[in-house]
């Protein structure tokens, strides 16, 4: 039978399981929603946010909480530019994306037509591949690769471009059934012989370290993960895009590494001799300055991208592959040991930290939000956050428990993520308790997806960190340009509650410590969205941190004794 | 140092585009590009000349093998490649006796008169670098006015030989 383009997308996409896209209809994009209309059963949710932006987001959002390839989709022009910060987002976290961009005909292609870019050579340097599909014959394979390409090997985004007349056009269809791409072979099982030589590098070190990057969670393998640190003894140690991949309340957890990490971790890597890293790119947060980073380690280097072997950091056993093929191979080769001398090492580490003061009474501090939203949901809950101080905060302080409950912008940093990637989560997995830990500044920067959450009668909680500031950069201001806060206050904020409820939803304002953790209690019972507005004291600083340029071994704003 | 970096892609519209853009986002300078067709069906072959900082170059030559389109890449050394550039040159000849002396050096280098006007002489001629530069370099005395060339292209000299991956 001979099917139109548009009519080829939509059993195209019931073929890949898609169980819902997010987008924003437009001109040029027109024929595909009309025939989401024509369709009796529409094999997936067809959810409409208020942005592009927030559209991607979401589907980003989704893609990390469950695992599967989000899916969006905007118009021509305006519409798919919109899409820029998002597929940059995606790509620098690695997180399997399907894009649809409308385009004008291809008659009239390259002629600055009404809403016309030429977005498959704006996004080339950002999405692990793209298309234009010039003719309909060729759309239901472009399909089948896109989302091949986007979930296997290192996942990306991936963007299709799709000109109107293409997708009016009729063809027979056939979904193809595999895909051949000389290029494309992405390696999968390790060589056996480096994975021999890791092992007995392990059973040798003395004190070795390993690091858990988000390679770990993007091949699902948290379990091997835990059997081989566990086996061993050896500490783990989480990268940001790690975090869940290993229990936090674990006693060879040492925290995360890094910047904004933890004094222990940063510490103990520096004292390593040997590093096992996973499914991490040695990014200059975690780094610091490269040169003093981890003087005594070799290193042994396990990812699924050969790019990202040595790019950084040289490296002494390289493995390309799968990790958690790997990681159950090499776990056949380790042996049982102790490490107890090196863990008493690391212990003293722990103990010279003097704890930080308790709050003072009535203040309420993220800190402490963060320590309620731990008891309450006690690890299960799919934390998402925006980016900037709170992200920190969340990072350092929730207790994470399982993969895919720790959901935020790594590599980009993208203010403005947090929410509707938390609209995103949500869909993703309704039955899980969907936390967005937010700032006033980044909420703003896609505060309309108000709207999709309320309208969908999604329970998300938003807890807005409100500090009247752009806080991370003003700590920089206060730390490094002597308090000159310069474009930083946010002063002329609205009334969260307000616009909150002008969306139709609820919105509780907390001043003190105490009132905190009753009102989460209630914004959870009550089923539905809720925004807790926490005024929190403005000059809150992110501490301990790394000066950038630094060894990571130095922190400021930890006292040792 | 230079390297020749040898490119087997899929003929795919963007691809040029795709490679180029690795090279320019790392700072590195193009020497030259030649692209054409190869022994197989669909799929091109790209010659680049470039140089650059080593452990720079092998992270581009890591980023082409990302690309979807890009079935293999070669940083091909030197030693063990024949490496050819066409070049069409047009000259100014103001009198005979220059004309000849030009015709003699084209001679001297297995080059080619391929067209002549009354005071221009156009010059074909292949070879490597150093011939190329070489004739270049004698005839820009008597007044260079267009200089066209293919970019280099590369071939190993045996089956197996001259590369390294």
């Amino acid at each position: 039978m001979e099917l139109s383009g548009t009519e080829i997308i939509v059993e195209s996409l019931k073929q890949e399981k898609v169980k819902v896209i997010f987008g924003i209809i437009g001109a040029a994009i027109m024929p595909l929603y009309d025939t989401f209309g024509k369709t009796k059963k529409l094999p997936f949710e067809n959810i409409l946010t208020r942005h592009e932006q927030g559209a991607i987001h979401a589907a980003d959002g989704y893609a990390r909480a469950t695992g599967e390839v989000g899916v969006c989709i905007a118009t021509s022009g305006p519409g798919a530019t919109n899409l820029v910060t998002g597929l940059a987002n995606a790509y620098l976290d690695s997180v399997p994306l399907v894009a649809f961009t409308g385009q004008v005909p291809t008659y009239m292609v390259g002629n600055d037509a009404f809403q016309e870019v030429d977005i498959t050579g704006i996004t080339l340097p950002i999405t692990k591949n793209n298309y234009i599909a010039r003719r309909v014959e060729d759309l239901a394979s472009i399909i089948k690769e896109a989302f091949y390409i986007a979930r296997s090997g290192r996942p990306g985004p991936v963007l299709i471009d799709l000109p109107k007349d293409v997708q009016q056009a009729k063809c027979q269809f056939k979904y193809p059934d595999k895909i051949n791409r000389k290029g494309y072979k992405p390696s999968c099982k390790g060589h056996i012989r480096q994975i021999k030589a890791a092992a007995k590098k392990i059973m040798e070190a003395e004190k070795p370290v390993i690091i858990a990057g988000g390679g770990i969670i993007n091949a699902n393998a948290s379990e091997e993960l835990q059997k081989v640190a566990l086996k061993t003894n050896i500490p783990v140690i989480n990268t940001f895009m790690g975090l869940g991949s290993f229990p936090k309340n674990h006693p060879l957890y040492l925290g995360m590494l890094g910047m904004y990490g933890q004094y222990t971790a940063n510490r103990t890597i520096s004292s390593a001799d040997l590093i096992i890293a996973l499914g991490t790119r040695f990014d200059d947060r975690i780094t610091g300055n490269l040169n003093q980073f981890c003087p005594h380690a070799e290193v042994i280097h396990i990812d699924i991208d050969p790019a990202e072997i040595g790019k950084n950091v040289a490296v002494k056993i390289p493995i390309v592959g799968d990790l958690k093929h790997i990681l159950h191979q090499l776990n056949d080769y380790l042996d049982e040991r102790k490490n107890s001398s090196w863990l008493a090492e690391i212990k003293k580490i722990r103990e010279k930290i003097t704890p930080q003061l308790e709050e003072e009474k009535g203040e309420l501090r993220p800190k402490y939000i963060i320590k309620c939203i731990n008891e309450f949901f006690k690890g299960e809950a799919i934390i998402v956050t925006d980016v900037g101080q709170h992200q920190m905060w969340a990072a350092n302080y929730c207790q994470f428990m399982h993969p895919r409950t720790f959901i935020s912008s790594g590599g980009l940093g993208t203010m403005g993520y947090g929410f509707p990637a938390a609209i995103g989560a949500k869909f993703g997995c309704p039955k899980k308790p969907v936390v967005c830990i937010s700032g006033d500044g980044s909420f703003q920067m896609n505060i309309q997806e108000l709207a999709t959450a309320i309208y969908n009668r999604l329970p998300i909680i938003v807890v807005l960190m409100n500090n009247g500031y752009l806080g991370m950069v003003r700590q920089l201001q206060e730390l490094f340009c002597d308090r000159r806060y310069v474009s930083t206050s946010l002063a002329g904020s609205p009334d969260f509650i307000k616009i909150v409820e002008g969306y139709g939803g609820v919105g509780f304002r907390v001043n003190k410590k105490e009132e905190f953790y009753p009102i989460l209690e209630k914004a959870y019972g009550m089923n539905q969205f809720v925004l807790i507005d926490c005024q929190i004291p403005q000059e809150e600083n992110t501490f301990p941190m790394v000066q950038p340029g630094s060894s990571i071994n130095k922190m400021m704003g930890v006292e040792q004794s | 140092m230079k390297h020749t970096i040898a490119i087997l892609v899929e003929d795919q519209p963007g691809v040029m585009a795709r490679v180029a853009s690795l090279f320019t986002r790392r700072g590195f300078n193009i020497e030259s590009i030649a692209v054409g067709h190869s022994e197989k069906a669909g799929i091109s072959r790209m010659t680049i000349i470039t140089s650059g900082d080593e452990k720079v170059l092998e992270q581009v030559t890591k980023q082409l093998n990302k690309l979807i389109d890009v079935i293999r890449v070669r940083d091909i050394s030197p030693r063990n490649v024949i490496e050819r550039e066409l070049i069409l040159v047009k000259v100014h000849t103001d009198s005979l006796s220059i004309r000849a002396e030009i015709i003699q050096l084209v001679e001297i280098f297995k080059a080619k008169v391929v067209y002549v006007e009354r005071d221009t002489l156009t010059i074909e001629m292949s070879g490597d670098e150093e011939k190329v530069s070489g004739l270049l370099e004698l005839i820009k005395p008597f007044g260079i006015i267009e200089i066209v060339r293919t970019g280099r292209i590369a071939i190993a000299r045996t089956k197996n030989n001259g590369q390294r991956t």
